[in-house]
C-alpha cells in the first residue's frame, strides 16, 4: 500500500507540473489555429504570474487573483494583436518582445513581493467521487485551474472540430483571403483568438504563483512559456495531444526532481536541463514526420493579412 | 471614418531614419507616465536615466564596456534576422564563447605565452559558434523551428556554465565560492586607458565596417538579402537556402561568442554564474532598433548601453528600481516594431460614405 501512495504522490506532482504547460498550449492552440504566432506566450504568464500574486496579496482571495491573472494576459495580448493585426508588424519580432516587456514589467510590479509568503488555493473535493481510493485524490480532488485545464481540453476540440466557430477560425488560418472573400472578418477571428490566448497563459502563470509555488520568485516561469509553445508544434495542433504532451513534459521535469533526490550520481545541473533538452529532442522527432507537420501546420501562420478589399 | 494602411511602393527614405527616432520619443513619453504613476519627478528621473550618466567620463567609459558586447552580437544577429532566420539564442552562445574562451585561462593557467590570447578569441568565437551550428543543422536537416531550439540552448549553455563554475572548474583557493581562479594577467583583454574599457569595443567596431561591407558590397551580402526577402526569387538565381541559413548562424554564433569571450576576459577576469545582464536578449532590440544595418546598431548599442548604466545611476540617486531598465528596453522594441510601419505603410483617414462609393466604382 505505501507504494501505492508513493506512485500516487508521484502522479499528484506531475499533475501540479504539467497544469501550466497545458494552459498555456491550449490558449496557443488556439491563437495558432487561427494563424497567429504569439511567440510572447512566456511574457504574458508572468505577467499573469505576478498580476495573480499581487491580486491575492491585496484582496485574500485567490479567485481575485486568477482573474487579474486572466485579465492581465489579455491586454498583454491585446497589445501584440493591436501591432500585429493592425499595424502588421513581424510576428515574431513582437511576439519576442511582448516577452521582454512582460519579464521586464513582472520584475518591477513583483519587487515588493519577493519573500512574501502567498496565499495558495485550495483544491475542492468533488463529493463522492473523490472517495474512490487512488483515483478520487488525482483526478477529483483537485484545485479549479485544474478541472479548468482539461474542460478547456475538450472545449477546444469540440469548437474547433465539431462546431461553425471552429470551421470560420480554422479557415481563418489556413486561408485567409478565402475567409475574407466569404465575408469572415479575419482580423476579429485573430484578435479574439489571441485574447483567448492571452487568457490562457494568464491563467498559466496564476498556476505557477499560486499554486505550485505559492509566491513571487522573479523570473519564476523559467522557459514554460517556450515548452508551451513546443508542445503546440508537438501536438501538431491537436488539442487531444497537447494534453498527452504536457503531461509527458510534466513527467519529464517531475521525475528529474525525484532522480536528484534519490542521489543518481548525475550533477544536478544535467538533471535541470534535461525538460528543455526533451524539448529539443521532442521538436526534433516532429520534424522529421514531414507529411504530419505539413498536414497540420495552419497554412497562413505567421502571415500578416492586408486586406486587398 | 476610419483610418487605413496603404502600402508604399517603396520604403520611404525618411521613415527610415525618423521611425527610430520617433520610437525612442514614445517610449521617453510612456517612461514619464510610469515615473510618475511610481511618484517620481518625470523630469528628475529622465535626467538621473539618460543624461546624468553621459556627465562623468567614469560612466562614459562604463557605458562603451556596456554597449560592446550589445553591439558585437547584435551586429551578427542582423546578418541572421536579415536571411529570414531566427536566432533567438545568443545568449547560449554569448555564454559558451565565454566557456570556450576560458578554457586556457581556467584549465591551462600555465600557458602564459603572447598567443595565449589570439587563441582564446579564436576558441571564444568558436565555441559560439558550435553553440549555434545545432539549430542550424537541426533547420537545414530536418526543418525544425530554429527559434524554439535555440532558445532551449540558452538555458542549457547556462546550466553548463553553473556546473562548470561549481564543480571542475572552480577556484580551489576560492573558499568554495562559486567562480573560476582569476584570469593571469596574460589572459585579460588589454585596457583602452586607466579605466575598464578593454579592446572588446574595437573588436565591435571592426565588426560594425566589416559587417556593413559585406552586407552593402559584396554578393554575399546580396544573397542573404534576397534570400531574405524572396527565397524563391533567390533559388531561381541559384542561391542556396541552406548555405543562407548556415552563414547567418554561424556568423552571429561567431560574435556572440566572441562578445562572451571578450566579457569574461575583459571585463570579469574570471568565471562566475552569472555573466550577463541578458545581453543576448537585448541585443535583439538593438538589432531591431538599429534597423538590421550595421551602422545603425552602433548608435543603437550605445543607446541600449545607456539604458543598463542609467538603470544603475537612476538607482544610486533616485533609488529607483533597477528593474525599469527592463521594462525601459521592452518598450523601445514595442515602439521600435510599431514605428517601422510608417516606412512599409502611409496611413490614410477614409470616410465610410467614400469607402462605399470606391467599392461601387469597382
Amino acid at each position: 500500500m505505501s507504494d501505492l501512495s508513493m506512485i500516487e504522490a508521484v502522479l499528484l506532482t506531475i499533475i501540479t507540473a504539467s497544469t501550466p504547460l497545458l494552459l498555456a498550449a491550449i490558449g496557443e492552440l488556439v491563437v495558432e489555429r487561427s494563424g497567429v504566432l504569439n511567440l510572447g506566450v512566456e511574457g504574458m504568464m508572468i505577467v499573469g504570474a505576478v498580476m495573480g500574486f499581487a491580486a491575492t496579496q491585496a484582496t485574500g482571495s485567490p479567485y481575485i487573483g486568477i482573474l487579474a491573472a486572466m485579465i492581465s494576459g489579455v491586454a498583454m495580448s491585446v497589445l501584440f494583436g493591436f501591432l500585429t493585426l493592425n499595424l502588421m508588424t513581424n510576428q515574431v519580432a513582437t511576439g519576442l518582445a511582448l516577452t521582454i516587456l512582460g519579464l521586464g514589467l513582472s520584475g518591477m510590479i513583483g519587487e515588493a513581493f519577493i519573500g512574501q509568503p502567498g496565499i495558495s488555493l485550495k483544491p475542492i473535493a468533488i463529493p463522492g467521487l473523490s472517495a474512490i481510493p487512488f483515483i478520487g485524490p488525482l483526478l477529483f480532488n483537485q484545485d479549479i485551474l485544474v478541472y479548468a485545464s482539461y474542460a478547456l481540453v475538450i472545449a477546444v476540440y469540440f469548437v474547433l472540430f465539431k462546431s461553425r466557430t471552429g470551421l470560420i477560425i480554422r479557415a481563418v488560418g489556413d486561408n485567409h483571403g478565402s475567409a475574407h472573400s466569404l465575408g469572415y472578418s479575419v482580423i476579429k477571428v485573430r484578435y479574439l483568438a489571441v485574447m483567448f490566448g492571452g487568457a490562457c497563459s494568464g491563467l498559466a502563470g496564476a498556476y505557477l504563483s499560486l499554486i505550485y509555488t505559492p509566491q513571487w520568485v522573479e523570473g519564476m516561469t523559467a522557459g514554460r512559456g517556450w515548452i508551451a509553445l513546443a508542445l503546440v508544434v508537438f501536438a501538431s495542433w491537436r488539442p487531444a495531444r497537447v494534453l498527452v504532451g504536457a503531461y509527458l513534459f510534466g513527467a519529464v521535469s517531475i521525475l528529474q526532481f525525484h532522480a536528484q533526490a534519490a542521489g543518481i550520481g548525475l550533477p544536478t545541473q544535467f538533471m535541470s536541463a534535461l525538460p528543455y533538452l526533451a524539448t529539443i529532442i521532442v521538436l526534433i522527432m516532429i520534424s522529421r514526420n514531414k507529411t504530419l507537420a505539413k498536414v497540420n501546420t495552419p497554412a497562413c501562420l505567421g502571415k500578416p493579412f492586408v486586406p486587398d478589399r | 471614418m476610419r483610418i487605413e494602411l496603404e502600402k508604399r511602393a517603396e520604403h520611404s527614405q525618411l521613415m527610415t531614419v525618423v521611425s527610430p527616432l520617433i520610437a525612442i520619443g514614445l517610449t521617453l513619453v510612456c517612461g514619464s507616465i510610469l515615473f510618475i504613476s511610481m511618484g517620481y519627478n518625470p523630469v528628475e528621473a529622465l535626467y538621473a536615466y539618460f543624461i546624468e550618466p553621459l556627465t562623468t567620463s567614469w560612466s562614459i567609459e562604463e557605458l562603451l564596456v556596456k554597449a560592446g558586447p550589445l553591439v558585437l552580437i547584435a551586429v551578427g544577429l542582423s546578418v541572421c534576422f536579415l536571411s529570414n532566420s531566427w536566432n533567438i539564442g545568443a545568449e547560449g552562445q554569448f555564454t559558451m564563447g565565454a566557456l570556450a574562451g576560458s578554457i586556457i585561462p581556467v584549465l591551462f593557467y600555465d600557458f602564459t605565452s603572447p598567443l595565449a590570447l589570439p587563441l582564446m578569441v579564436l576558441m571564444g568565437i568558436l565555441g559560439g559558434m558550435a553553440w549555434a551550428s545545432i539549430p542550424a543543422f537541426l533547420k537545414v536537416r530536418f526543418g525544425t523551428n530554429e527559434i524554439l531550439t535555440s532558445l532551449m540552448l540558452v538555458y542549457i549553455a547556462q546550466y553548463i556554465l553553473d556546473f562548470l563554475v561549481r564543480g571542475p572548474w572552480r577556484d580551489p583557493e576560492g573558499f568554495n565560492f562559486p567562480e573560476s581562479r582569476i584570469f593571469d594577467a596574460a589572459h585579460v583583454l588589454p585596457k583602452i586607458g586607466e579605466g575598464r574599457l578593454h579592446i572588446g569595443m574595437i573588436f565591435a567596431v571592426v565588426a560594425v565596417l566589416v559587417v556593413w561591407w559585406m552586407l552593402s558590397r559584396t554578393l554575399k551580402g546580396f544573397e542573404i538579402k534576397v534570400m531574405g526577402e524572396t527565397p524563391r526569387a533567390g533559388r531561381f538565381a541559384g542561391f542556396s537556402g541552406n548555405g543562407v541559413v548556415w552563414f547567418g548562424f554561424l556568423v552571429s554564433g561567431g560574435l556572440a561568442g566572441l562578445a562572451g569571450m571578450a566579457e569574461v576576459s575583459g571585463s570579469i577576469e574570471q568565471l562566475t554564474p552569472v555573466i550577463s545582464p541578458g545581453y543576448g536578449f537585448t541585443a535583439i532590440i538593438v538589432a531591431f532598433l538599429g534597423r538590421l544595418n550595421p551602422i545603425g546598431i552602433l548608435f543603437a548599442g550605445l543607446l541600449l548601453g545607456l539604458s543598463y548604466i542609467g538603470g544603475e545611476s537612476a538607482q544610486v540617486s533616485l533609488g529607483l528600481t533597477d528593474k525599469v531598465t527592463r521594462v525601459f528596453q521592452g518598450m523601445l522594441l514595442f515602439f521600435v516594431l510599431a514605428c517601422d510601419t510608417l516606412i512599409l505603410y502611409k496611413f490614410k483617414i477614409v470616410s465610410n460614405a467614400k469607402g462605399v462609393k470606391e467599392a461601387a466604382n469597382v
